[in-house]
């Protein structure tokens, strides 16, 4: 019974971070068609920030809630200038350009984001525990569970909630459905597209940045930190299927249930596993489980 | 063959996609050497039907046979090297390519069966095969421009140059003259039917201007709603009143519709 | 086929490499070996570039041919060079013809994320293995040729030499054919290829086994050159990654250039981590972004334009 909350609970947790930095790769996925790399670097940038403006204001002496906001803005800031810089001055040159050599290019960014953390933030790790401290533990089912992994799970709830509503009730979601369903067709209808690009992209850094943001406390954050969550988070958005929300929940769910499952009780394959459940989503259902419709050619 | 035993015989032919019919009970008995031409509205099943006799789409049900041969179960390219090719709606050819290369291309393909695809695609015989078809179909000016760069009008004859190099029994033209300005259409028209006549194919072609259907056709097939509501010939097919109401679209309390 | 300037070019570089590894020091014939080595791998990418295809993973195929060369030494006692060679290309080859019924049929992102899951699937069984390993890898003896056992390394960079001219010269060969040409035509546009009368699927999955068989003879190459074999640097992601970065480094242009790139990729290597060691993946990133920006035929390109013809292969 233990085991099985526990991995559930951590299931649960995992899904949730693992949700939240894939509902912005998929949403950009789905809207530019193009799988973006350089999403590790927003989640790997938003926790790097955070970790560090949180150990700056504990030193100062300022309360350790303060550290919640400090996450908030992180994401908010990191996603809006590594969002903006990454759109306007890479991939809008590359529009026109073969799909797979668009995600080469974002894997170049990556690289090149990667190591300006180290020159920025140094090889050192940080370690900002300060929020999770704050929050300590509670007990469930005769386990022990720290508050804050628990809050991860509130925070991404909110998050999909608010992309639902998002996409499914405001003129705004109506706007990005139609570009994820047929970007000519869309300029032709008078919709500026590139400034829906602009705003999906930074949207999604923004979400990538959270997530990285939120996890900082709980972890050391170190060089290479996010590598391990994004190649999860493309199988996420693969299994989902471009552009699909509903996909990446449940994407998120099955991927982090499946991963806290493996770790507990068969070590061994927890790598092997995820990519084996990818490759077959991909063979059933090529597309993805809620691909986007597809236009007849003949 | 017997003159008058027919090359190709649709029979029962059903196809819906969801709500929408787009064949049903579709009959049709072809002759070697005729020019026949398919009318109807848009949605009508013109395309469809192309495409199931293609193998591009696989019917609900009904059979398909080609000189004796069942076509139904046959992917495109089986269909096309059993004898039988087709143009297209908007034209698809390979706009990176020069015209030149276009037609190689096509015949390459035409001509090398199995292991022959390991042969050098420049080879003289190709070669020499390609000017041909490129004068025939009076494209040869075109002959080293990019498609990418050419005009709706070449293209069109460029894709139904390309489908005739397999040299096919019975061709299927999906709007021939669509996009192609109303000064070209004759002339197109003339250029292909006069090549195809030459070699004796068969040909089936859809059309929205009836002008052009009563100049080049012999019979005339018109469709609507899936169904074949009439199947005669030109001047027969103009005055049926099943086929001015739902294809050509004179009602008396209407607005000029199709086309 | 030896009209064909490009063949007369790289035999004639497989003569100059074969007489100048002689006399060069050991450590430039050691980059020389993994520099050719690699080379064929990506020439194995070239050919699915060509047609529209980026594999993520065949760091897959490289592992087979490593790993085959690596277990038939520990499990069978295999030295001979030809052998492991043949072994290697052998599987990779055969599972590369079983994995084409199924990735033959995806295109774009989808081809490539499935190829990186296939690869993973692999690496993760590898890792966990300890008969196959696990993350140490094994150490591979020396090979001998023919039952000669050489003092240094000469006579495998002469093989490396020789495998990777006669390979590229297989592949301009195809390249020429209709078969290969059929690649453009493919890229352009499909549904035409089909109603040509052509199996697009059949042609993609021909294309796919050339190029596991020619990946998995560069990881028993490496094999032997490195002396070893290991999951992480050769069948991780970061191993395909690396391959499609020389690949896109060196040009789709000919087939000489995966030779040339290739060099180039081992040169930066040794020198970026001397100088800046802490840079290597800025450089590598940035350098990506260059060739995708502004140099989108790589550095074959440049080579085009230093000789004034623009070569057409």
């Amino acid at each position: 019974m233990d085991a099985l909350i526990t991995i559930v609970l951590d299931g649960l947790q995992y899904s949730s971070y693992l949700f939240i930095v894939s509902a912005g790769l998929t949403i950009t996925f789905g809207v530019m068609k193009i799988l973006n790399v350089c999403h590790s670097s927003f989640f790997a940038w938003g926790a790097y920030t955070a970790a560090f403006f949180i150990g700056q204001f504990s030193e100062m002496g300022w309360p350790d809630a303060f550290g919640f906001v400090i996450i908030g803005l992180s994401a908010i800031v990191v996603g809006l200038v590594l969002g903006l810089l990454v759109e306007r001055g890479l991939l809008r040159y590359m529009y026109e350009r073969d799909e797979v050599l668009i995600v080469l290019a974002t894997f170049g960014a990556f690289l090149v984001l990667e190591d300006v953390i180290l020159l920025v933030f140094g090889v050192n790790p940080y370690f900002a525990y300060q929020p999770m401290a704050l929050l300590d533990s509670v007990e469930i089912g005769g386990i022990t569970r720290d508050v804050y992994g628990l809050s991860l799970i509130l925070v991404s709830s909110i998050v999909a909630v608010v992309c639902w509503y998002g996409l499914n009730r405001t003129k705004w979601g109506d706007i990005l459905k139609a570009v994820i369903n047929d970007r000519e067709m869309s300029v032709a209808m008078g919709i500026n597209v590139t400034m829906v690009y602009i705003v999906t992209f930074v949207g999604g850094a923004m979400l990538g940045a959270l997530g990285g943001a939120y996890i900082a406390p709980t972890v050391s954050v170190t060089p290479g930190f996010g590598i391990d969550v994004i190649v999860l988070s493309f199988a996420v958005v693969v299994i989902g299927g471009m552009g699909s929300i509903p996909g990446a929940l449940i994407g998120s769910v099955l991927i982090g249930l499946l991963r806290a499952f493996t770790v507990h009780e068969f070590p061994q394959i927890e790598l092997f596993v995820v990519f084996a459940v990818m490759a077959i989503v991909l063979v059933f259902r090529p597309e993805g489980l809620f691909a986007p419709p597809k236009q007849r050619k003949i | 063959m017997n003159a008058t035993h027919p090359i190709l015989t649709v029979k029962g032919l059903e196809k819906s996609f969801g709500a929408v019919t787009a064949a049903s009970d579709v009959n049709l008995d072809v002759v070697p050497g005729e020019i026949i031409g398919i009318i109807g509205a848009n949605g009508a099943g013109k395309t469809t039907f192309v495409n199931m006799v293609t193998g591009y789409l696989q019917p609900d049900a009904g059979s398909i046979q080609f000189e004796g041969r069942e076509l139904v179960g046959f992917a495109p390219r089986d269909v096309t090297q059993a004898g039988i090719s087709r143009s297209f709606q908007v034209s698809q050819v390979f706009s990176t390519l020069s015209v030149y290369e276009n037609v190689l291309t096509a015949l390459a393909i035409a001509r090398s069966p199995g292991l022959d695809m390991l042969k050098p695609m420049l080879r003289p015989d190709l070669e020499a095969r390609c000017d041909e078809v490129l004068a025939r179909y009076q494209i040869t000016d075109y002959r080293d421009h990019t498609v990418s760069t050419l005009s709706q009008g070449v293209r069109k004859l460029l894709d139904i140059a390309m489908a005739v190099v397999s040299e096919p029994r019975i061709l299927l033209l999906d709007e021939p003259t669509s996009g192609v300005s109303v000064e070209e259409k004759f002339d197109l028209m003339d250029i292909v039917i006069g090549a195809l006549r030459e070699d004796n194919v068969t040909v089936l072609f859809i059309e929205h201007d009836m002008e052009i259907v009563e100049r080049y056709v012999s019979r005339v097939v018109a469709f609507y709603q899936g169904k074949i509501i009439c199947d005669e010939t030109p001047a027969q097919a103009l005055a049926d009143p099943a086929v001015q109401e739902y294809v050509i679209g004179i009602r008396a309390d209407a607005q000029a519709e199709g086309g | 086929m030896l009209k064909d300037r490009t063949v007369q070019v790289v035999f004639a570089g497989m003569l100059a490499s074969i007489v100048l590894g002689y006399f060069i020091p050991d450590w430039v014939m050691n980059q020389l070996m993994f520099g050719f080595s690699r080379a064929l791998a990506v020439l194995g990418l070239m050919v699915l570039w060509r047609t529209g295809l980026v594999s993520f993973g065949h760091a897959f195929y490289y592992g087979l041919g490593a790993y085959a060369v690596a277990l038939l030494d520990i499990y069978l006692g295999v030295s001979d060079a030809f052998v492991r060679l043949a072994a290697a290309v052998v599987v990779a080859g055969g599972v590369g013809w079983l994995a084409g019924f199924i990735l033959r049929n995806y295109r774009d992102i989808f081809f490539a994320m499935l190829s990186l899951a296939l690869s993973m699937v692999l690496y993760g069984i590898l890792v966990k293995t300890e008969a196959l390993g696990s993350t140490d890898g094994f150490a591979v003896s020396v090979p001998t040729f023919f039952g000669y056992k050489p003092e240094g390394k000469y006579a495998l960079f002469v093989l490396i030499c020789v495998v990777g001219a006669f390979s590229a010269a297989g592949v301009q060969f195809y390249l020429n054919s209709t078969l290969g040409k059929l690649t453009t035509a493919i890229r352009d546009n499909e549904v035409r290829v089909e109603y040509l009368g052509y199996s697009v699927a059949q042609a993609i999955h021909v294309k796919y086994v050339i190029s596991t068989c020619l990946t998995g003879a560069a990881g028993a190459m490496t094999a032997m050159a490195l002396g070893q074999v290991d999951p992480d640097s050769m069948v991780n992601w970061t191993a395909s990654g690396e391959l499609v970065f020389v690949t896109i480094l060196s040009g789709p242009g000919s087939v000489i250039a995966p030779f040339i790139g290739s060099t180039v990729f081992e040169l930066l290597r040794t020198y970026a981590f001397e100088l800046v060691p802490h840079a290597w993946q800025l450089i590598v990133g940035g350098t990506l972004l260059t060739i995708i920006l502004f140099l989108p035929g790589g550095v074959w390109s440049l080579v085009e334009r230093f000789m004034g013809t623009g070569k057409k292969t």
